[in-house]
């Protein structure tokens, strides 16, 4: 049990773009390296509509499952794997990280990108997670989908594409994305 | 929407809060359904959150050096030619998981408005003053005993277009890791006594007065210099670890 009550959070407001965004923010590995992939969607509001002032952020794997443990994200050197990134959405709600495909940290674990979620008119973060949609088996056995209601559990899975993945975010309405809440929140 | 007054604003905060002093229930995390703050009125997930099991990239967090932060940055007031305008002022405070251990060398970012209430940002359009000496932005990373220290200009309250004659209490906006990507926040830090907090939807979506306490800085006089700056202190408890102890063993190794 924790000592301590967490201090609250808030909503990010409507005026971060000029202070958190950076420089290759998005790229986790530069886009012309070979085994590079795009995770990207669109992130809605209650009525569809794009949310063009939410920031994204991906926390994932190593392509090997290791957790990554360099410094460098805030000033990459195209070289080393920080497996952090953030993306402000554009004005039709969209987000795109270059990366890596995050590999199993544990044999038979079923990888995922983590994915927390901030805006203006969110009061607090949201976090969530976008499987890699290739191992079913892998996917059944995961603990979390087990307890998600099966027609909720697509809203957790990324659509593989050519070029990557896509991962929507919604944050509200009848296909709502489910957002996680961990012990001691 | 624009057009509610402040006083049928104020009217709907305090039944919600009365609501839930009646409740019984003991809330330490702003509302995400909070419809006084009508931006949130479809931004809010209606389901409940699903309770998950931290797996092993969600008990480490990114790691941030030297090479990401440079220590200027911390100053908020030496970042172009000249002098901000304002109250010059230190805020300061340290960052601890929910046991009070320190959260040793991690990133902490800030942005906010000068000392007219403008921020440096294309879509305020506040019409007040922008200061060609200051723009509001802020990084460092916690010493070994989780502190943090910048050095900066008082921001003001600004008007937004929330309802009819709409003031946010004057912040600071905070970004926060921890040692686990769960402890990951964004949060403000306000200054004590602001007279705006009772009309601010966005405090009042915390709905239980002794966690919106928890946003609010303490003037320290100890921390105030001679003839150069004022100073406040706000301390930041993230939500608990979830690392077991061998776990940060194989973390000092790195
Ligand atoms: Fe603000």
């Amino acid at each position: 049990m924790p000592h301590l009550t967490a201090t609250p959070g808030q909503t990010i407001g409507p005026f971060y773009g000029y202070a958190l965004p950076f420089e290759a923010d998005a790229d986790l590995v530069p886009p012309g390296r070979p085994d590079a992939v795009r995770l990207h969607g669109v992130v809605t509001d209650g009525a569809g509509a794009p949310v063009p002032d939410a920031l994204l952020e991906v926390w994932q794997a190593d392509a090997d499952g290791s957790v990554p443990q360099s410094p460098g994200s805030l000033r990459r050197d195209g070289w080393t794997f920080t497996g952090w990134g953030r993306c402000a959405t554009d004005d039709a709600g969209g987000y795109s990280f270059t990366t890596v495909r995050p590999g199993a940290t544990e044999a038979g674990a079923a990888p995922f990108f983590l994915i927390t979620v901030f805006a203006r008119g969110l009061t607090n973060r949201l976090f969530t997670r976008a499987y890699l949609p290739h191992d079913q088996t892998a996917l059944d056995d995961d603990r979390l989908l087990a307890g998600v209601p099966a027609e909720r559990r697509s809203t957790l899975v990324a659509v593989a594409e050519p070029t990557g993945y896509r991962f929507d975010v919604r944050l509200q309405g009848a296909d709502e994305t489910v957002f996680l809440t961990y012990p001691g929140h | 929407m624009g057009m509610t007054s402040q006083a049928d604003l104020s009217a709907e905060i305090a039944a919600i809060e009365s609501d839930y002093r009646s409740s019984g229930h003991d809330e330490t995390q702003p509302r995400l359904d909070y419809p006084p703050y009508r931006s949130s009125l479809l931004r809010h997930p209606t389901k409940a959150l699903q309770l998950a099991d931290p797996e092993t990239i969600e008990r480490w967090a990114p790691c941030f050096g030297e090479r990401d932060v440079s220590p200027l940055e911390a100053d908020l007031t030496i970042q172009h030619v000249g002098e901000p305008i304002g109250e010059r002022t230190v805020v300061t405070g340290r960052v601890v998981d929910g046991d009070g251990r320190p959260v040793r060398r991690q990133l902490v970012e800030i942005w906010q408005a000068n000392a007219g209430g403008r921020y440096m940002h294309q879509r305020d359009q506040h019409p007040a003053p922008l200061d060609p000496a200051f723009t509001g932005v802020g990084r460092c990373l916690t010493d070994d005993d989780g502190t943090y220290r910048f050095t900066t200009i008082k921001p003001g309250p600004y008007p937004w277009k929330h309802h009819h004659n709409a003031w946010r209490p004057a912040h600071i906006h905070f970004s926060l890791f921890g040692t686990d990507f769960t402890q990951r926040m964004i949060t403000q830090m306000y200054f004590p006594g602001d007279p705006l907090f009772a009309l601010d939807p966005i405090y009042q979506s915390i709905t239980d007065a002794r966690a919106r306490e928890r946003l609010v800085a303490t003037y320290d006089h100890d921390v105030t210099t001679h003839e150069w700056a004022t100073g406040y202190r706000w301390d930041i408890v993230l939500t608990g670890s979830h690392r077991t102890p061998h776990e940060d063993d194989l973390g000092d190794d790195h």
